[in-house]
């Protein structure tokens, strides 16, 4: 085992390097100066090549690369075009918001959608069932702003229970972190929900139909018994599977989310970083991001050994 | 019922809970005024970059030696008293008493020359004003001298500019970083203190009150007078989302929307808690802008077409809509400024097309087609391109149109390739009034070839123009110089201005004496309750 998590892991490191060259070309052949727009719409053409010698933007894309790769590899992502700050101390203070938004919400989704989805399979063919599937089909369909700017408006809005936008460090209080990402976490989860209680409900009717099962009821176990101890630990794969891939699109999501409530996350980050052509910090945000897909992804094959004995690396 | 019983029960907890959070909020007796600018702070050197944000938070946090006030005139500010020699050669300028940085050592006169120099290394008209410049000479603490080689009016309206570059203050051992080095230390000596420790780039930039600032004894007018600040604090939130932004107004979490989207203004103007108010009424200004260096706008004739082609009121209507924000005016300084003057626009901007024809056949235009940048991801230019493409055709002129977001447009438009080769003929912007008062500040009429802007217009008469405007020291010659520029601009056209709009501010009832000025300011804002 410790052999595969070792391999899994120095397997991360091509992964990883292709990520870093794409992104590298793909900033440098988008359109865009990041020089440009530090000066300013009121700049002159030689002020904004005087910016450019100072980013070191003059020099070839190759030396531009080997200098970047060759700090990355000592660990410094260098220091941001605008904020004067360093990358790391960036991703470091806006770490917090997106991990405690992206843990949230993935709290909320597995707590609701694997109930529902068991429920539907419990329940097929009834309103139950119906109703959770058109759910998921309604979640799949609407894209996250609007569910964000419709609970904005009945909860925040209308009713007033809640704040519009913004966050609040878990060390300044409890309630008013918590009272900040309900509904950010409540917008980024429909997705979520939709996605593994349509897993869920499928894996489950699977084993529904397998012998173990009708020789539990057989046994005469109760229903709820079954479903917990026999169906749902059996139907647990495609599920955890599906809830790490479903990274990716929380990733996706959180971009979103954090604008339309205004937290400054790595969303935020990542949104502005492109915009303002911030070469530095966007690379070193999406090298942060498939770092940690590919290590969840490494997570939930070790999980499966945990659900599933007979599988074995 | 045991179901409502539920409700009621949950609802009444939520209440309690978040009256108790609101309770611990308000423990607090600091007030603090919550704002979101039209931008997130990112950079916090306004000399090194021209953007509005930077500009916004040099007026937070330096002052200046001299101000615009709401007439448009230019009036001391730092400085308390100044003299002009009898051959205007030599400007004597003596600081008040009572001003501190921020460290609370005293502003000297050896830190404002240093100033001067750097914020001159990157200002257009700090430039042109030096070239006039002899010496600045430091006489005492609180004295200096600006010595010219030749007389020119444009010191004290150098100095007293509103817009960026901004000649504000710094203690010379900030004052003597490289003007291509940006500043790591924000000792100011202005109304408020620029929090570092506070500042997160994408979340809040923090000013809380200068105790020890000691305000002019006139009331605040504009950007000059008494800078008097009655709010402890001063938060400008970075909410990137306009609606976003408008729900937290309307929740009251925060105070002050500085650019509110058009479109999105009935709804705040629904709502009994907020008010709208213009606060900049020369506004802005839309303008097309030509690249002279290529077909088919390297021939005045076709950028005379296109003048006569257009009409500033599609443009507006396009983007703003509603007549109450924006206004049709021919002068190419704003309407409502000292140099605003209809002079020889008679035949422009009224969109006749057969005259527009002729012109065009009259140049010999070969078919090559214009490549108009269209920036999609700013709400206030956005419909602009579209519309200028409508009306070019309706000419008789071919258009690429070409879609692409601000920061690209931005890049593109410095490179001087041909159009078909990633260049580009044309794009449209928008300019804060305050920047284009004159000839010389107008950064579009600059037509000094390869060191003109983008475009790079090349004409000596208009070149000529500018510097007289620059020599002129009679004020009341200045308009002719400026109508003549005008009349010239209608032959030689180096951009079409495209009317003025205007962009009101969104603010909670209980926040009152924001000033009126080209810049948004917070010196005079009273928050009461909440």
């Amino acid at each position: 085992m410790l052999g595969y998590i070792a391999r899994r892991i120095l397997a991360t490191i091509p992964v990883v390097s292709v990520v870093a060259v794409f992104v590298f070309l793909l900033l440098r052949l988008t359109g865009g100066d990041p020089a440009a727009v530090i000066a300013g719409d009121s700049a002159t053409t030689q002020q904004v090549a005087e910016i450019r010698v100072k980013l070191g933007l003059e020099r070839p894309i190759g030396e531009q690369f080997v200098i970047w790769i060759g700090r990355v590899v000592r660990g410094d992502f260098g220091e941001s075009f605008f904020f004067k700050k360093q990358v790391a101390e960036l991703i470091r203070d806006r770490l917090e918001p997106t991990a405690a938004l992206a843990v949230c919400t993935l709290f909320l989704a597995v707590a609701v959608a694997v109930p529902l989805g068991v429920v539907a399979a419990a329940k097929r063919g009834t309103w139950i069932d119906r109703a959770v599937m058109g759910f998921a089909v309604l979640g799949f369909s609407v894209p996250v702003f609007v569910i964000g700017y419709l609970l904005i408006y009945l909860f925040a809005i209308q009713f007033a229970w809640l704040p519009v936008q913004g966050y609040q460090r878990l060390a300044d209080g409890f309630w008013g972190f918590l009272q900040r990402l309900i509904l950010p976490s409540v917008t980024l989860a429909v997705i979520y929900v939709a996605l593994i209680a349509r897993i869920t409900r499928t894996s489950v009717l699977e084993v529904l139909e397998t012998d173990h099962v009708r020789t539990a009821r057989a046994k005469g176990l109760g229903e709820g018994a079954v479903l917990l101890r026999h169906v749902l630990r059996n139907a647990a794969v495609p599920i955890v599977t599906v809830i790490g891939l479903g990274v990716a699109l929380l990733i996706g999501g959180v971009v979103v989310t954090e604008s339309v409530y205004g937290i400054p996350g790595l969303g935020r980050l990542t949104v502005d970083a492109v915009l303002a052509r911030d070469y530095p910090t966007v690379q070193a945000v999406i090298l942060l991001f498939s770092l940690v897909y590919v290590l969840i992804n490494l997570l939930v094959d070790l999980t499966y050994t945990f659900l599933d004995p007979r599988i074995r690396y | 019922m045991k179901f409502l019983r539920r409700c009621s029960i949950a609802s009444l907890a939520v209440a309690v809970m978040l009256s108790l959070a609101g309770a611990q909020q308000g423990a607090s007796a600091e007030t603090v005024l919550k704002v979101v600018m039209h931008s997130d702070l990112k950079i916090v050197d306004p000399i090194w970059t021209t953007a509005y944000i930077v500009r916004n938070h040099g007026y937070m946090v330096y002052d200046t030696l001299f101000a615009t006030d709401a007439k448009g005139e230019i009036k001391p500010q730092m400085v308390g008293k100044y003299e002009i020699s009898a051959d205007k050669l030599t400007y004597t300028m003596t600081l008040r008493d009572g001003l501190l940085w921020h460290d609370g050592k005293p502003v000297t006169a050896e830190d404002c020359v240093a100033s001067i120099k750097r914020w001159a290394q990157k200002d257009t008209m700090g430039q042109k004003m030096m070239s006039f410049v002899k010496d600045l000479v430091v006489v005492d603490g609180k004295t200096f001298k600006i010595v010219l080689k030749e007389q020119t009016g444009l010191v004290l309206p150098a100095l007293g500019k509103p817009s960026s570059n901004v000649p504000f203050m710094m203690p010379k051992r900030v004052a003597d970083t490289p003007a291509s080095e940006q500043i790591s230390d924000f000792t100011g000596s202005g109304p408020f203190v620029f929090k570092k420790d506070e500042w997160k780039p994408g979340d809040k930039t923090v000013y809380v009150k200068f105790a020890q600032y000691k305000p002019r004894p006139e009331p605040a007018s504009g950007l000059a007078g008494g800078k008097v600040v009655k709010v402890d604090r001063v938060e400008w939130r970075a909410i990137s989302d306009q609606q976003t932004a408008i729900n937290a107004l309307l929740a009251g979490e925060i105070d002050y929307i500085e650019s509110p989207s058009h479109d999105l203004l009935p709804v705040l103007k629904k709502d009994a808690n907020v008010k709208l108010a213009d606060l900049n009424p020369l506004g802005n200004q839309y303008a097309f802008r030509y690249n002279a260096l290529f077909k088919p706008f390297d021939n005045a004739k076709i950028r005379q077409a296109v003048m006569v082609a257009f009409n500033q009121k599609d443009f507006l209507e396009a983007v703003i809509g509603d007549p109450a924000y924006y206004k049709l005016c021919k002068a190419l300084f704003p309407c409502g400024s000292p140099n605003a003057s209809t002079k020889g626009m008679e035949a422009y901007l009224d969109s006749n097309f057969d005259k527009a024809k002729a012109l065009i056949k009259e140049a010999g235009y070969d078919g090559t087609p214009i490549v108009l940048m269209h920036s999609t991801d700013l709400g206030v230019l956005t419909n602009l391109a579209p519309v200028a493409k409508n009306l070019m055709e309706k000419a008789g002129l071919k258009v690429d149109m070409q879609s692409m977001d601000w920061q690209t447009l931005v890049a593109r438009r410095a490179k001087k390739d041909p159009p078909a080769q990633g260049g580009w003929s044309a794009f449209l912007t928008s300019w804060v009034s305050a920047d284009i008062l004159n000839p010389v500040s107008a950064g579009f009429i600059n037509a000094s070839c390869d060191t003109a802007m983008f475009g790079w217009p090349c004409d000596k008469e208009l070149e000529s123009l500018r510097d007289q405007y620059a020599r002129e020291t009679n004020p009341s010659k200045l308009k002719a110089i400026a109508e003549a520029v005008q009349v010239r601009e209608t032959q030689y056209p180096t951009h079409v201005w495209l009317g003025q709009w205007y962009q009101p501010a969104a603010v909670r009832k209980n926040v009152d004496g924001m000033m009126v000025a080209p810049v948004t300011v917070f010196w005079g804002i009273e928050k009461k309750g909440s």
